[in-house]
């Protein structure tokens, strides 16, 4: 319902500005054209998506995320100390990491489900510090290779669509940083 | 380095067919059915986007997003954000198909290679869609008292926006 009430807002507020800034006819021209470029993106992107996806694929059948899961764990153990000898939960949570690195999204949140629901076991109801720590490390981005960014700068004519990838690494390295502090901070006053 | 990043992607293909291949993957076998998925990721995301992007340009040939953003634009100044970002800002933890939109739109108005288009493209690949993540988190594992889970997640989301625009202009205009 959410979605509902904020593109009802966008389109009802477009209408009324456009009249009172004098905007109307080109809201009425947007309102045509905006359809017919979203289909235009959506085919501009498919095919870096798509071969992406699949240079992905044979990543995940190589048993990559496997790898990945074993160097995370020390990392994992500071994270979450509570859970650092429950070696269900731990499997859980390094699978849904190394799935968020690689970008498989699909893999990564029925994982991040499953780790929410076992530590969830031990405070039914309500949000232990630990799973506190597991939602902001899966609100914060930390794919390595952002393929729909990257294809959406190839549709818009971009010669070099992947340049942004330190720029993107950065920022995620920060970010991740920064949620994981504040959750580390907020865990010592909250009740 | 500049080497480097241009070579980037068909250096990540080789040396992923060739890791497939030493752990003995059918590799394209893979590759083809990857792809394919990729096409059930797009039929997906047609649907919102033709939906949203409608909106998004309405917005736009309104004038809205223009005073909003001229609104907001002393505070995001503060921050090191350039103003045009505003619409995105609003909408990135809320829905990832809106934020796609949106996003997109910024790109190819103000180009991909532009200030704005840079600063737009690595805010996406630098964040995530916050409240959604949060609802199926806490939704699935039965949880009420959601705590710090939420002010700690939007300073994460705060960080990637300021951290996004820093690092295209450090990276890209050297200032």
């Amino acid at each position: 319902m959410a979605m509902a009430a904020i593109w009802t807002g966008m389109v009802a507020v477009s209408v009324l500005g456009g009249l009172l800034l004098g905007n109307g006819p080109a809201v009425a021209a947007a309102a045509m054209e905006g359809a017919a470029a979203a289909v235009e993106l959506c085919l501009s992107m498919a095919g870096v998506l798509c071969l992406w996806m699949g240079v992905m694929e044979v990543l995940r059948r190589s048993g990559l995320s496997e790898g990945l899961s074993r160097l995370l764990r020390p990392v994992l153990r500071w994270l979450y100390p509570s859970f650092a000898k429950d070696s269900a939960v731990m499997d859980s949570i390094s699978a849904n990491l190394s799935a968020n690195l690689l970008g498989l999204g699909n893999a990564a949140t029925p994982l991040g489900i499953q780790a929410a629901r076992q530590m969830s076991r031990r405070s039914p109801g309500v949000a232990s510090n630990e799973l506190c720590m597991l939602v902001v490390c899966n609100t914060a981005s930390v794919q390595l290779i952002p393929t729909t960014v990257a294809s959406v700068r190839q549709a818009a004519g971009c010669a070099a669509p992947f340049d942004i990838l330190p720029a993107v690494w950065l920022a995620s390295a920060l970010s991740v940083t920064v949620g994981v502090l504040a959750a580390k901070i907020f865990a010592k006053f909250w009740r | 380095m500049d080497l480097l990043f241009t070579m980037l992607v068909p250096l990540i293909m080789a040396a992923v067919a060739l890791y497939g291949m030493a752990r003995r993957v059918d590799v394209y076998d893979a590759l083809v059915q990857g792809a394919g998925d990729g096409l059930g990721v797009l039929v997906k995301i047609v649907p919102p986007l033709v939906g949203l992007l409608t909106a998004v340009y309405m917005l736009r040939a309104s004038g809205v997003l223009e005073l909003a953003s001229g609104v907001l634009a002393p505070v995001l100044g503060l921050l090191g954000i350039p103003a045009e970002t505003a619409p995105l800002l609003l909408v990135r933890p809320v829905s990832g198909s809106a934020a796609l939109g949106v996003g997109a739109e910024l790109i190819s108005a103000f180009g991909p290679d532009s200030l704005v288009g840079r600063t737009a493209a690595v805010m996406l690949g630098s964040t995530e869609t916050t409240f959604y993540t949060i609802a199926v988190y806490f939704g699935a594992a039965g949880i009420v008292k959601t705590r710090y889970a939420i002010p700690a997640a939007l300073c994460a989301d705060l960080a990637g926006f300021m951290a996004s625009a820093w690092a295209v202009r450090v990276i890209f205009y050297r200032s």
